[in-house]
């Protein structure tokens, strides 16, 4: 399964200061873990809110655009990566061995996402009927 | 935590450390069996400690230390056996013991994971039991859940995996990350397990059991491994950039009613933009080192095609046609010619070096096809029925070229 690890902003992190030298090494270090480990597919810091954009959907049809910064902070995202893991215990893990990302109060969420399993439940019990007909050699990928 | 949480936590933990904990005892104790009862015995101490007094915060340490401390007694008490022996003279033939220094554990010497990898991979070992130890070792699967994914009985695979430590023990293996010449065999027997263990994945349609398409992520996960541990290997990046680009089609290659769609029919904005994004880094880099014909960097370059393709109509056949015809000239495979019109070089029979198929038992395995209807994929059952192309040309969209390994 693949899940997106979150970095949630701070008021620290949307101010727009940068990492210090020793948070970066650290953050490296994990970084290099997660590789080796085979689990890192997409890591990216964020610019703050301030130089974002949002769109608005009016459901009518209707759409506009304001400028950042936005205002609900521990909303927001200051970084994310992707992953590959066996299970959300062992993204809990690795997140549970992530150098804090701030210095103070700030949180990592971790979301799964959505695969073609997800999509496909319904339709299980045909699909494992094809399987089966497929392992019995009647049907053919020509 | 609640008592099953721990337990999972546990298990969670286990699977991500236990290559790097067995790697370092094997480094230490040269002796794949006693290093994995060691780490065993490491686990059976956190199974006793960690539900009480939670998961500690350096579990990697804490487990090293628990396997030095079992380790240290348990040799103790073989050195002690074998004094005995000697003193009596009772067994002359025995080998004088050496305590193995496993303060060592602690250097963190940074190729124990690799030592894994060419252990379990090791060239003494037959391809099933590579695939068994591989999967045991680095993927941490239970003994079930390999059965499970090979589709065969569970004491089949545990005899297979005792039987392979024997080997590894009886052909005195040295248990070292092998360097310069040696390196380059034993890297290319790396890659083959990986790539079969993909295979055997890629394989299963889904519906079926979910084991089968893990072994496809066990895959990936070990191919990014390696890139990590080897980034100056090209055949490494070859290799991850061939599985990343066909895994990024995994979604697009069965039909609602499960049947299998072929590549040209394929929808392609199911593709996986991300990991074909991360194939085609992968293939430059594997270019960047100076790769550009390896055989897995060249069978990536035909996938690439396909992938960088926004339409059927718009694929670049001519470049598929040359990479396959320079495919044909470095690694020539039954394989390759299949893929490439030249009907009269076609063998009549798998080679006698083949694995037999785990799937279909009387047919021998052929590594990269994927035309038996039974197997889904990877055997010689049927080779006859294989409609030949007539005759030589650019591979159009229905010859094997197309059908064959590529979906």
């Amino acid at each position: 399964m693949r899940c997106m690890v979150m970095v949630k902003a701070t008021r620290e992190s949307e101010t727009g200061v940068l990492p210090t030298a020793g948070q970066l090494a650290e953050m490296t270090r994990f970084n290099e873990e997660l590789a080796k480990a085979g689990v890192l597919l997409v890591g990216e810091g964020l610019a703050p809110s301030a130089r974002g954009k949002r769109v608005h959907f009016d459901g009518h049809g209707g759409r506009h655009a304001t400028d950042g910064p936005f205002a609900e902070t521990k909303e927001l995202v200051a970084g994310l990566w992707v992953w590959q893991v066996r299970s959300m215990e062992e993204a809990l893990e690795w997140v549970r061995r992530c150098p804090a990302p701030f210095e103070g109060e700030c949180q990592i969420e971790i979301r799964p996402l959505l695969e073609a399993e997800d999509f496909g439940a319904a339709l299980s019990p045909e699909l494992r009927a094809a399987e089966e007909r497929l392992r019995a050699g009647l049907a053919s990928r020509d | 935590m609640h008592g099953a949480d721990t337990r999972k936590a546990i298990e969670t933990v286990w699977r991500l450390e236990s290559p790097r904990l067995i790697g370092a005892l094997v480094r230490v104790v040269h002796d794949l069996d006693l290093a994995e009862e060691l780490a065993q015995d490491a686990l059976v101490a956190a199974l006793e400690h960690w539900p009480t007094e939670g998961v500690p915060d350096n579990p990697g340490a804490w487990l090293m230390t628990a396997a030095r401390r079992r380790g240290i007694d348990q040799l103790h008490r073989r050195q002690l056996i074998e004094r005995k022996h000697a003193a009596i003279g009772s067994d002359p033939g025995y080998a004088a013991f050496t305590m193995p220094d496993l303060d060592a554990l602690d250097d963190d010497i940074g190729d124990d994971l690799l030592r894994l990898i060419f252990t379990a991979c090791h060239p003494a070992l037959s391809g099933e039991a590579q695939i068994a130890l591989t999967l045991r070792l680095l993927g941490g699967l239970t003994t079930d859940e390999i059965a499970r994914a090979f589709l065969a009985p569970d004491p089949t695979i545990a005899q297979r995996i005792v039987r392979a430590k024997r080997t590894l023990a009886k052909a005195r293996t040295t248990y070292e990350v092998p360097r310069g010449e040696a390196l380059k065999a034993r890297l290319a027997a790396v890659l083959g397990v990986i790539y079969l263990i993909f295979n055997e994945g890629y394989a299963a349609t889904s519906g079926s059991d979910w084991m089968r398409p893990a072994l496809c992520e066990e895959a990936l996960r070990l191919g990014r491994t390696l890139s990590a541990l080897m980034p100056r290997e090209a055949e490494v990046y070859g290799l991850l950039a061939l599985m990343e680009i066909q895994a990024s089609r995994s979604r697009a290659r069965t039909a609602a009613n499960g049947t299998p769609v072929l590549l040209m029919a394929q929808n392609r904005a199911l593709w996986d933009p991300l990991l074909i994004h991360r194939g085609l880094a992968a293939l430059e880099r594997a270019q960047q080192l100076g790769g550009t014909s390896g055989p897995y960097a060249l069978q990536a370059a035909i996938a690439a095609c396909h992938a960088r393709a926004a339409t059927a109509e718009a694929t670049d056949w001519k470049r598929i046609a040359a990479l396959y015809a320079e495919l044909a000239r470095v690694s020539p495979s039954p394989v390759i010619e299949l893929t490439v019109p030249s009907p009269s070089a076609w063998p009549k029979a798998p080679p006698p070096h083949y694995p037999w198929s785990t799937r279909c038992a009387t047919s021998r395995r052929c590594p990269a096809t994927t035309r038996c209807p039974p197997c889904a994929a990877t055997c010689w059952k049927n080779w006859d029925a294989i409609p030949r192309p007539a005759s030589n040309s650019d591979a159009p969209p229905n010859s094997p070229a197309t059908n064959g390994n590529a979906n």
